[in-house]
């Protein structure tokens, strides 16, 4: 149970700028959804937040505590655990041993490999498989079990239904519901604006590493969301 | 002739024990490192030390050698190799090709040009042997070294398969990056494979100096074999390192039967033949270099 806080966040890859100025917080338990267009900055600010990307400037506070210092392994312990964008499995090890791999933090917790199982039960017929070798509902399943194993109170998927059948999805965020529920503290990127509005509790919108537009999924309308994702709205940064 | 087989099997018990370190530090560090014949010699001169200046039996001594060395492999990563790495893949190459020339003259300037041996430290080991029926006579410290190969590749498999710190090492060879995001201290784990990469090498060398004499500048050619084995074998596969060394040391030995210049004639010409009849099958040097083991 976690709140994750961003301060006037800068993020640059090389002489690019990724993200201006966000500043946003999630509050204990609640689901977040990142939208926007590709290069809007939503992936690199989930990798920044995980500790992979270090910022140019500004804070990230995990429950009030600055952690913007601190190594991704180390965040992983602290409970922040992050679903990269296209899986990141270990291809040459099993499907077991990925998952295994979560718990090298050593944050103490309910997830096992076998709860892990239970939860996506397309992956029982798997567990000594190679991670290359598995299908790409499979593999997202494994991606988002090994974070699960590191029992993590922040959870960031990035794009977890990207290149997966629609029914691969369903099943997916079935097994997530759950999750959802339980209280974990969630941020995702998610380029479904419908999924978005049935899972999320609140959407930010951002649009060439600025935020446009923020607040609860209810009280968003899609056509609000999809101007603000095209900037074609009357709120277009300068 | 089935006396040779036997000898060149139990030499390549030594190349394999040789080549396992760097073989191993290939597979999971993607580095070669060409002290690793150097830092063998290295650990054979720290023996020799213990054995003439305190009385201490080298294996003994290992005691002593062994966990140092691993502490060298730890700084040698933290120090040398993690920065090396950091400005590009061929950077280390010449890093620990400038440690060899360190530690070989160091060497030579401590210890002087005589070539030295653990041989006396050792009693009757150094040329006891078991009597093999047909005639065969096979030097026990032979046995006792091909015993050790066996255990060690053994034992580095059995580590990288079923242990957190193997599978954390595995992990981090395959991708830095997220193994930090799953949250594996990489700089760690890759410190902790130097580490027992030259405390491997610390083995070798005790077998070095058990077995033969060398000298300040003996590294080269320990590098020599250890690379060919290696390569032989498939570098980074760890039953492959035993058997490239066994199959090194047949050729050598099979070859030295033939005439006395044959001995490394015929271990280079197997060496070349397999490195060439890899790249062809790989089509080409890029694609042999860029595939996973």
């Amino acid at each position: 149970m976690s709140t994750i806080a961003v301060r006037h966040l800068d993020l640059h890859h090389g002489l690019l700028q990724a993200a201006r100025d966000v500043s946003f917080e999630v509050a204990d338990g609640e689901v977040v959804a990142l939208v926007g267009a590709n290069g809007a900055g939503k992936t690199t600010l989930l990798r920044a937040i995980a500790g992979a990307h270090r910022p140019s400037a500004g804070n990230i506070l995990l429950d009030g505590r600055d952690i913007t210092q601190v190594a991704a392994h180390r965040r992983v312990g602290m409970g922040v655990a992050l679903v990269p964008e296209g899986r990141r499995l270990f291809a040459q090890m099993t499907v077991e041993e990925n998952l295994l791999l979560g718990r090298m933090a050593g944050r103490p917790g309910p997830w096992t490999v076998d709860k892990v199982i239970e939860a996506f039960p397309n992956l029982a017929a798997r567990r000594q498989a190679r991670a290359g070798t598995l299908s790409g509902g499979e593999q997202q399943a494994a991606a988002i079990g090994r974070a699960l194993m590191s029992n993590p109170a922040v959870l960031l998927l990035d794009e977890v239904s990207l290149g997966l059948s629609p029914i691969a999805v369903d099943r997916l965020y079935g097994s997530l519901q759950q999750l959802m529920r339980s209280g974990t503290t969630i941020v995702l990127v998610e380029q479904d604006l419908g999924r978005v509005m049935q899972v999320a509790d609140r959407a930010i919108c951002m649009l060439e590493g600025r935020i446009v537009l923020e607040g609860a999924t209810s009280s968003l309308s899609r056509e609000k969301v999809t101007e603000a994702y095209f900037g074609v709205g009357d709120r277009v940064p300068a | 002739m089935i006396n040779t087989l036997v000898q060149g099997v139990l030499l390549g018990g030594y190349y394999a024990l040789i080549a396992a370190g760097l073989s191993f530090m290939f597979s999971v560090m993607r580095i070669i490192n060409l002290a690793h014949g150097s830092l063998a010699v290295l650990a054979a001169y720290a023996l020799l030390v213990l054995a003439q200046n305190f009385g201490i039996s080298p294996f003994l001594g290992l005691l002593v050698v062994l966990p140092a060395m691993a502490a060298l492999g730890f700084l040698l990563q933290r120090f040398v190799l993690d920065r090396a790495l950091r400005a590009g893949p061929l950077v280390p190459i010449l890093a620990t090709f400038g440690l060899s020339i360190v530690i070989d003259n160091l060497l030579f300037e401590a210890f002087g040009a005589n070539t030295r041996s653990l041989a006396n430290a050792i009693g009757t080991l150094s040329y006891s042997s078991i009597a093999l029926p047909g005639n065969i006579y096979v030097g026990v410290l032979a046995v006792g070294t091909f015993a050790v190969a066996v255990l060690v590749l053994g034992g580095l498999q059995l580590f990288l398969s079923f242990t957190a710190y193997g599978r954390a090492i595995r992990a981090t060879s395959e991708d830095p990056d997220t193994a930090g995001l799953v949250g594996i201290d990489a700089r760690l784990a890759t410190a902790i494979a130097s580490a027992i990469a030259l405390a491997t090498v610390g083995l070798a060398g005790a077998a070095l100096g058990m077995r033969a004499t060398f000298d300040a500048y003996a590294g080269g050619s320990q590098l020599l074999f250890a690379f060919e084995a290696a390569v032989i074998g498939g570098a980074g596969s760890v039953w492959g390192t035993l058997l490239g060394g066994i199959v090194l040391a047949l050729a050598q030995t099979l070859g030295a039967k033939v005439s006395p210049l044959g001995f490394l004639i015929a271990g280079h010409g197997v060496f070349l033949v397999v490195l060439f009849v890899r790249i062809w099958l790989a089509g080409g040097v890029t694609p042999l270099l860029r595939r996973r083991t």
